[in-house]
């Protein structure tokens, strides 16, 4: 059956502690990242410049319509729509997400009944669920909030749930060794213990989150980002479409990065002796 | 998990929420959630439908199709990174991007370049399974030992030799897994997909059902779909199994 | 061997069996362990001989038998004894000062008395200077001695020590071992040490009983008699420490698969 296997594994974006070492521009990571952004921005003007599809603005064109959203307010504007559900909705998953997989990892029953639930929500395609979920609790917020819960719940979940179950047990031996009391096992030991996973599966938890976000208002809603998508998309306004897309896309991956700089910083890898 | 002592498989704990499905749907407790076994007599019921078996063939169609090219096109694309430095260092950056980025923002790119037909579906699954399938593939071949390499070249191996005969293979387990990930993120494209084009198959059964509350109907087929996706993922995790027994003894 | 008199016992096991499935770990052993003398327990693997000792330390439930502390009977984990641990089960988020006084934290005592106490014992194992370190930055034998000093932190009765060199390099057994005699002279404590290698036992032990597998059992009790205050590097010369190991061994042989 299905198993537990999460994902993970995506190459750090994070700049990790490199030694100073080099030897041509070929080992400079920083200078081939840059390099390679070039790359991509000349590959895309090109591209915009052929006309494969009248519908393919070029890079500059989407740089100068991305400043134009700024200025109208409508970007700015699109984003206060969306982040309100997103930062709602990954919070209430990440308390709600934390305390089902402790609970889960800790008491077998619990484990029996919610975590083939879980793995089911993650594997499958829960995509499908948004639309009837708009429908029922209208175009609001409640919605947008409803489907960013509904797909970062699970792996919130998951991750934790692992996390504890896979906690060193020398070290809960070692404590209850000590006369330490449940309470104490759990707080000294099981949750710092499980912390870095716990922290990789919000992480993973926030990806879900915009997701669930940009689906939502990609189908349904009338506000936001996704809506902005839609909206210049039926005008033809294609630079402005893909200025949008691309900013979501941005922020997305500033937002994990920033989250993978964090969990390096925070909890050490290194100090945990792996 | 133990009942009056004899063990009870976790999965037997979905039977238990089928329970309370039924009991749930049967109290009317919720407007949505009509009674199990209403939804599986509608399972049956749709299976027969002429609709729902032209929208699964054309599902299928597309779903395989993308799935096809995200693995030919995948699998290379994750090997060459695992080799070759400098691809690693330009391309990396974006296949990491892209691999946890909310894809579902590029679906309306997909439309208008496409058309509102089929090419959008196989584009969006392509779109959602490659990069993990990249990214295994780089782990596993970037996880290969040395020595293994060395090896082959001491006894002769021409490149090609070398890719098909060991790389290849040394790599499988990992490969295969980021098929399985790869297959779950094209389940989810496909719907994605078909739920933004919204004419097209199962996309189109869904808004049908749930703009006319046809609920049953709607879980029936979510039903259907959850357990092909479930089913095709364990269908290949039974294939990494078989992979499985050297994975610890490549070292 | 020479059997001395019974002496004042601060641990006795009576009748405890442990069976996991099909496999008798442990059937009906019966010991005493004199007080403020180094037991060894020691044998094959799969004689018993860290399942004896959770048992005692109360980590493990047994499923028959009894065990008494200073004439308590006991069956969970008690101040009066302390556990070293084979894999040394060190906080990795933790500094050694920390981890040392983990056992006081754990019993609510106030942070300055803890520390204290803690850079005390740290002293006491050689390891003073490393008190800010972090376990990965410690090698595999002074991370060891952060366990040692935890567990002498907590003023136990009773030291209980799961195979404690076996993850540590040869060099710095060799410097354990000695250290362990020095330790044993100096602090006023029951040591019960597990280990399967033969000279060890022989060096270290005042006692040293000997389980067999399969049922695991008691098969022999040996108190060798070896002048201990000599320069350490000449005990391993010296003719009955000799004579002992080899008896040992000769024993022993027939459980070696």
């Amino acid at each position: 059956m299905a198993s537990i296997r999460t994902e993970g594994g995506a190459i750090s974006l994070a700049p990790s502690a490199r030694r100073n070492e080099a030897r041509s521009w070929e080992d400079n990571p920083a200078l081939l990242r840059l390099v390679s952004v070039v790359l991509f921005a000349g590959i895309w003007q090109i591209a915009g410049m052929i006309p494969v599809s009248f519908a393919f603005p070029t890079f500059v064109d989407t740089v100068i319509a991305f400043g134009g959203l700024i200025a109208d307010g409508s970007l700015p504007k699109a984003y206060l729509s969306t982040l309100q559900p997103l930062i709602l909705g990954v919070v209430l998953s990440a308390f709600l997400g934390v305390g089902l997989g402790t609970l889960c990892g800790l008491w077998r029953t619990g484990e029996w009944l919610l975590i083939p639930v879980f793995i089911v929500l993650q594997a499958a395609p829960v995509a499908a669920f948004i639309p009837m979920v708009t429908f029922i609790y209208g175009i609001g917020m409640t919605a947008k909030t409803l489907a960013v819960m509904i797909l970062a719940l699970p792996v919130i979940v998951l991750n934790t749930y692992k996390a504890v179950r896979n906690v060193n047990f020398s070290l809960i031996s070692m404590c209850q060794s000590f006369l330490g009391t449940r309470w104490q096992v759990v707080s000294k030991i099981i949750l710092p213990d499980a912390s870095p996973v716990i922290f990789a599966g919000l992480r993973l938890g926030v990806a879900a989150g915009f997701v669930g976000v940009v689906l939502a208002e990609l189908l349904i809603t009338p506000t936001g980002i996704g809506d902005l998508i839609t909206y210049n998309r039926s005008r033809a306004n294609y630079a402005a479409m893909y200025a949008t897309i691309a900013s979501i896309i941005a922020l997305s991956t500033l937002t994990l990065v920033a989250l993978q700089w964090i969990e390096t910083r925070v909890f050490r890898p290194e100090k945990r002796g792996a | 998990m133990k009942i009056l002592g004899y063990r009870v498989p976790m999965m037997a704990s979905l039977l238990v929420w089928c329970a309370v499905w039924e009991i749930v749907g049967r109290l009317d407790l919720m407007l949505m959630l009509p009674p199990f076994t209403e939804v599986l007599r509608a399972v049956v019921e749709l299976v027969q439908t002429p609709s729902w078996q032209s929208a699964t063939v054309t599902t299928l169609r597309a779903f395989f199709i993308g799935m096809a090219l995200s693995i030919v096109v995948g699998v290379p694309l994750g090997v060459l990174m695992g080799r070759v430095k400098l691809a690693d260092e330009l391309l990396g950056m974006w296949v990491s991007i892209f691999s946890s980025a909310p894809l579902s923002a590029l679906v309306p790119v997909l439309m208008i370049l496409f058309g509102f037909g089929e090419k959008t579906i196989v584009a969006a699954v392509f779109l959602f399974a490659i990069w993990i399938i990249v990214l295994d593939t780089r782990a596993g071949v970037r996880h290969i030992s040395p020595s293994l390499i060395e090896m082959a070249k001491s006894y002769g191996a021409t490149k090609r030799v070398l890719y098909i005969k060991i790389i290849l293979w040394a790599a499988l387990p990992e490969i295969l897994a980021g098929i399985r990930l790869g297959l779950i993120r094209g389940v989810k494209g496909v719907v994605i997909g078909q739920l933004l084009v919204a004419i097209v198959g199962y996309g189109a059964l869904f808004e049908t059902f749930s703009r006319n509350f046809r609920m049953a109907e709607f879980w029936a087929l979510t039903i259907i779909l959850f357990a092909f996706a479930l089913l095709i993922a364990d269908l290949i995790e039974r294939l990494e199994a078989k992979v499985e027994f050297y994975a610890g003894a490549r070292q | 061997m020479p059997m001395t008199e019974p002496v004042d016992s601060i641990v006795e096991v009576r009748g405890i069996s442990k069976s996991y499935g099909n496999i008798e770990a442990l059937r009906g052993v019966d010991l005493d362990f004199p007080r403020g003398k180094l037991t060894s327990l020691l044998g094959p693997s799969g004689c018993g001989k860290t399942t004896l000792l959770k048992i005692i330390a109360g980590l493990v439930e047994a499923d028959a038998g009894t065990i008494s502390v200073n004439g308590r009977t006991v069956s969970k984990p008690g101040p009066e004894r302390a556990f070293v641990f084979q894999d040394f089960a060190l906080l990795p988020w933790a500094t050694v000062l920390r981890n040392v006084a983990f056992g006081l934290e754990l019993r609510g005592r106030a942070l300055a008395e803890r520390e204290k106490v803690a850079r005390h014992y740290i002293g006491e194992v050689g390891l003073s200077g490393f008190e800010d370190k972090y376990p990965h930055e410690l090698s595999g034998g002074m991370r060891q001695r952060v366990g040692l000093a935890r567990a002498l932190s907590v003023d136990a009765d009773v030291l209980l020590l799961d195979e404690p060199f076996s993850a540590v390099d040869e060099q710095n057994r060799r410097k354990f071992q000695e250290d362990l005699i020095r330790l044993r002279t100096n602090q006023n404590k029951t040591f019960i040490f597990v280990t399967h290698s033969i000279e060890e036992a022989v060096y270290i032990s005042d006692r040293i009983v000997l389980l067999s597998p399969r049922p695991g059992r008691i098969s022999q009790i040996m108190e060798p008699q070896i002048d201990r205050s000599v320069d350490p590097d000449r005990i391993h010369r010296d003719k009955h420490y000799l004579d002992t190991v080899e008896e040992i061994w000769q024993g022993l042989k027939q459980y070696v698969d």
